[in-house]
């Protein structure tokens, strides 16, 4: 395996022009579907949909175009606007980029997202709040472009936040069912969690580099920065560790089962295809940071990611809601790319979210074609649908097999390409827990294959195949899902178009990426043979119910089943920590408001008002009111006394003439 | 001059008992109980003052005091006296209760101004020439230095004519009034 | 003859009409006593001209007015009070005393 530099790819790119230079488009495209279905989304005939998947539609032009041209010459380009700045120093500011990584993230998230959004036109059709639903959706498409778009850490908080407040709506979409509410509370909080870590981290760096650009950040991790080295383990870890938070890793994955609440497309897009792969893209992006700095840390991540794989993967094998399954096979995938990126593939990581994505995607949009027809999650009350819903059956299995790394679907090569680095970087131990983890994972998915469409139907409705507007997402995803790992085949470059390796190595840093030149096909044999296991086991265990009820006693193994249906006690563990520490503290709150705060103000009341009594009554009434009335009454008083000179009376007035007179000229004659 | 050449005069004994007459009359207008007495001793009073007129050889005044006061204002007087029917016996009421007051102003009155006269002309002498004053100089006066005072005098005169026959007209009834408005 | 002993009874006569002014009740009366104080005034104007002796008897010819007017005052002043008596039935001057408070 030989080392790949990108640089030869960056010399060709080109700017992308016109298209590059109008790609914030779609970075606002949704954010203002969001605000026009608010407002016109409940008159609409789809409420507020059409919008929604116009908004997304139209992105996929850009998205399109741009990735046609990464294809053939590759685009570099960023554009940003200068909104705020501290001093000379820290800049702040909003804009988007154009390379390789993030034009294939704008692909990814505007074509499963259209896929989906046309998929939940269909799905949500006369449910509850369906403008609420679609404006919410749009939201979150619109953070999660921002997210991806991000030329610095700080838009991608802003868009990081955007997603997780989203998600916080649309898990608990449903939000008349309290259990509902608390999943999306658990969501957001531990996200919150997670968060703490990323700020701490975006803030290290801005600090250290003096600027939070993240082409500037990979430019100073390739320079061997002095500065940004002595904080490049604790920033490093602290990005790792909001990473954790929302690409669902051991122990903070403990949100993403709760989180199928929420309606299932919610589930597909963002909890299987994009947000949660924000993580990932978080440490794609920080990339450098990594590589050439703080390789400890790595270790960590690596075991992190190992562990998440595998333990979680476990789970899957008792969860009887399919919306479950699906949900611990998705954190078990997460799992896969964290532990390849950290150990150093760039590629194998990347690759693999992209082909997660689409069978992800197809296996959640699938249930929900399944959960539509038995209105019910559970699998129990499922069976022998591939009869009655043979679209929904063939394109479930093609996603399936897929998943289990079957060739030559998708999910084969990137497994491979992740088996491969790992093994490469010398992390063996951690290989061969993911090769352990292929097997769980077919295990599980033809364990769900199985109790889904197979054997007879144990429900009580009358199943029956959903509409085209919901089957045709799933046909088309169905086909990313086989075809799409051809872009990627190790040493095979597609002529005039490369392979996705070199769309992904479009990037201003020069990174040394560690991914395969050439196929390992002693390793892909391996891999390939642990997933046919798994589906053999799998389907002999649960498959049509005709006398494996023997094995599937035995495999209700004692100590462990129990273990992992309580999904190793984790959530209580986490739930009992929340409680223990903030509970206290919300109830002093509670007190001080009510006591001290509330006090003071009623207090202040109390004195204003008779502060206001003592001025009327005593200020006002008597005094005031006294001196005017006093007043008066003197002037009445002195009028009354007065009065009595005007008696009408001539010879009294003559009198008084006389005396003046008579005082007057005393007055001239003697004093004056 | 001391009393004793003041008495040695004849003028003086005869403006003494003048003077008397005149202060008894005056004293008993304001003080007779009897309404027509009380006119009749201003007519007194007035000839007494005319008589002191003669005394200061002020002939013209005299007569003229003479002619309009007692003749014309105390015939308008009792004429009055009779119209408003005052009693003309005996009357108590005629004088207020609160006498006190008005007779210590008068004795004020009379004590500043006799004061104020002994005080600036002590005994500054009159000599009386005996020979009358000529008419024709108070006429000359009177229309010469005078004319514009004698002409308003007479508007006045005429105003209190008008006036007087104004006020006292007696309204007229209805009846008369119709009649005079037909003619 | 000295000037005050004109002086004197003019004041004294003028004494006489304040104190009937102030005392008597009849309106006919106090106008007697206003007659009697402006003849007492023309008693003073006599007596000053005969002490001063001016070129143009003023003292007298003002004397001759005060006569004058007092003439025209008395008539008027009988005018009043009959109407008076017309309207009150009584020329008492206790009963005008309409115009106080």
């Amino acid at each position: 395996m030989t080392f790949l530099l990108a640089q030869e790819h960056v010399a060709q790119a080109g700017d992308g022009g016109f298209w590059a230079d109008t790609a914030g488009v779609m970075l606002v495209l949704p954010l203002l579907a969001f605000l026009v279905i608010l407002a016109f989304g409940k008159r609409m005939k789809y409420q507020g949909g059409e919008i929604a998947v116009g908004a997304l539609a139209i992105n996929l032009v850009w998205a399109s175009v741009l990735f046609v041209m990464n294809m053939t010459g590759g685009v570099l380009d960023q554009t940003t606007f200068e909104i705020g700045r501290i001093g000379s120093g820290l800049v702040f500011e909003l804009g988007w980029v154009v390379d390789g990584l993030s034009i294939m993230m704008y692909f990814l998230i505007n074509l499963v997202g259209l896929l989906v959004f046309i998929y939940a036109l269909g799905y949500m059709h006369g449910d509850r709040r369906v403008d609420w639903f679609f404006a919410a959706f749009s939201l979150f498409a619109g953070a999660m472009l921002v997210l991806v778009g991000a030329p610095n850490l700080i838009q991608l908080i802003v868009g990081w936040e955007g997603v997780g407040l989203a998600s916080y709506f649309l898990i608990g979409f449903y939000w008349e069912d309290l259990e509902i509410v608390k999943a999306g509370n658990k969501a957001f909080m531990t996200n919150k969690v997670a968060d703490v870590g990323l700020i701490l981290g975006t803030i290290l760096v801005g600090v250290s580099i003096g600027t939070f650009d993240l082409a500037e950040l990979g430019r100073a991790a390739a320079e061997h920065d002095q500065t940004l080295g002595a904080v490049a383990v604790t920033a490093g870890f602290l990005l790792f560790f909001g990473a954790m938070g929302k690409s669902a890793q051991f122990p903070l994955h403990i949100w993403l089962p709760d989180a199928m609440a929420g309606p299932t497309p919610v589930s597909a897009l963002m909890h299987a295809a994009t947000m949660v792969t924000a993580g990932v893209y978080l440490m794609a992006r920080t990339f450098p940071l990594f590589e050439y700095l703080g390789a400890d840390t790595r270790n960590i991540m690596v075991a992190i990611g190992a562990i998440t794989l595998f333990a979680i993967g476990l789970l899957a094998l008792v969860a009887d809601d399919i919306k479950k399954v699906l949900a611990y096979s998705t954190v078990s995938q997460l799992g896969y790319m964290m532990t390849a990126v950290a150990a150093g593939g760039y590629t194998a990581g990347l690759f693999h979210l992209f082909t997660h994505a689409f069978f992800k995607a197809l296996l959640f949009l699938g249930a929900g074609s399944v959960i539509h027809a038995v209105h019910s999650n559970n699998m129990s009350d499922m069976g022998g649908l591939r009869k009655d819903m043979p679209t929904t059956y063939w394109t479930f299995v093609a996603g399936s097999l897929a998943l289990s790394g079957i060739a030559p679907l998708a999910g084969f090569w990137s497994k491979d390409e992740i088996l491969a680095t790992l093994g490469q970087e010398g992390y063996t131990t951690v290989m061969w827990v993911a090769i352990a983890g292929a097997f769980v994972t077919a295990f599980y998915m033809a364990r769900c294959v199985a109790l889904t469409f197979h054997g007879s139907y144990k429900g009580h409705g009358h199943p029956h195949e959903s509409p085209p507007i919901m089957t045709r997402p799933l046909v088309a995803l169905a086909i990313g899902s086989i075809l799409f790992g051809l872009f990627n085949i190790p040493g095979v470059s597609w002529p005039g178009i490369g392979n996705f390796t070199d769309w992904l190595a479009v990037r201003e840093v020069v990174m040394g990426d560690h991914h395969a030149e050439s196929m390992d096909f002693a390793l892909a044999g391996i891999g390939l043979a642990a997933a046919v296991l798994g589906l053999a086991l799998g389907w002999r265990v649960f498959g049509p119910d005709k006398g494996t009820q023997q094995m599937r006693d035995r495999f209700a193994v004692p100590l462990v089943y129990p273990l992992l249906r309580r999904k190793y006690f984790i959530d209580d563990l986490a739930l009992g920590v929340v409680g223990a520490t903030t509970g206290p503290v919300a109830r002093f709150v509670d007190w001080t408001n009510t006591y001290v705060i509330d006090g003071v103000i009623n207090g202040v009341g109390g004195l204003v008002k008779m502060l206001g009594n003592f001025v009327y009554n005593g200020v006002d009434q008597l005094g005031v009111d006294g001196i005017f009335n006093g007043l008066s009454a003197m002037t009445d008083g002195a009028g009354g006394a007065v009065r009595k000179w005007q008696t009408g009376r001539v010879q009294q007035y003559a009198a008084a003439f006389v005396a003046g007179a008579i005082i007057l000229v005393v007055l001239f004659v003697f004093v004056i | 001059m001391t009393i004793a050449d003041w008495i040695s005069e004849p003028v003086n004994w005869v403006f003494s008992a003048i003077g008397l007459a005149v202060l008894f009359s005056g004293f008993r207008v304001v003080t007779s109980k009897n309404v027509v007495h009380a006119a009749l001793y201003l007519v007194g009073a007035l000839a007494g003052i005319a008589a002191l007129f003669l005394v200061l050889s002020a002939e013209f005044v005299a007569w003229s005091l003479v002619l309009v006061y007692i003749g014309a204002v105390i015939v308008l007087f009792l004429f009055g006296i009779m119209i408003t029917r005052a009693p003309t016996g005996l009357d108590v009421g005629l004088d207020s209760e609160h006498k006190a007051v008005p007779a210590v102003l008068a004795v004020l009155v009379f004590a500043l101004m006799s004061w104020a006269s002994i005080d600036a002309f002590g005994s500054a002498s009159i000599t009386s020439t005996g020979t009358p004053t000529s008419t024709e100089l108070i006429g000359e006066s009177l229309l010469g230095r005078f004319v514009i005072p004698f002409e308003v005098v007479s508007f006045v005169l005429l105003g209190a004519l008008i006036g007087g026959i104004t006020l006292a007209r007696r309204d007229l009834t209805p009846l008369e009034e119709e009649e005079r408005a037909s003619v | 003859m000295i000037l005050s002993q004109f002086l004197v009874l003019a004041a004294a006569l003028f004494a006489f009409g304040v104190y009937g002014l102030l005392v008597r009740r009849n309106l006919v009366l106090i106008l007697l006593s206003v007659e009697l104080m402006l003849a007492a005034v023309n008693v003073n104007l006599v007596a000053f001209e005969s002490y001063l002796v001016t070129s143009q008897a003023i003292g007298q010819v003002f004397a001759i007015f005060v006569i004058t007017v007092a003439a025209a005052e008395v008539g008027i002043g009988l005018a009043i009070v009959l109407m008076i008596f017309r309207n009150r039935r009584s020329a008492n001057v206790d009963d005008l005393s309409l115009m106080r408070w």
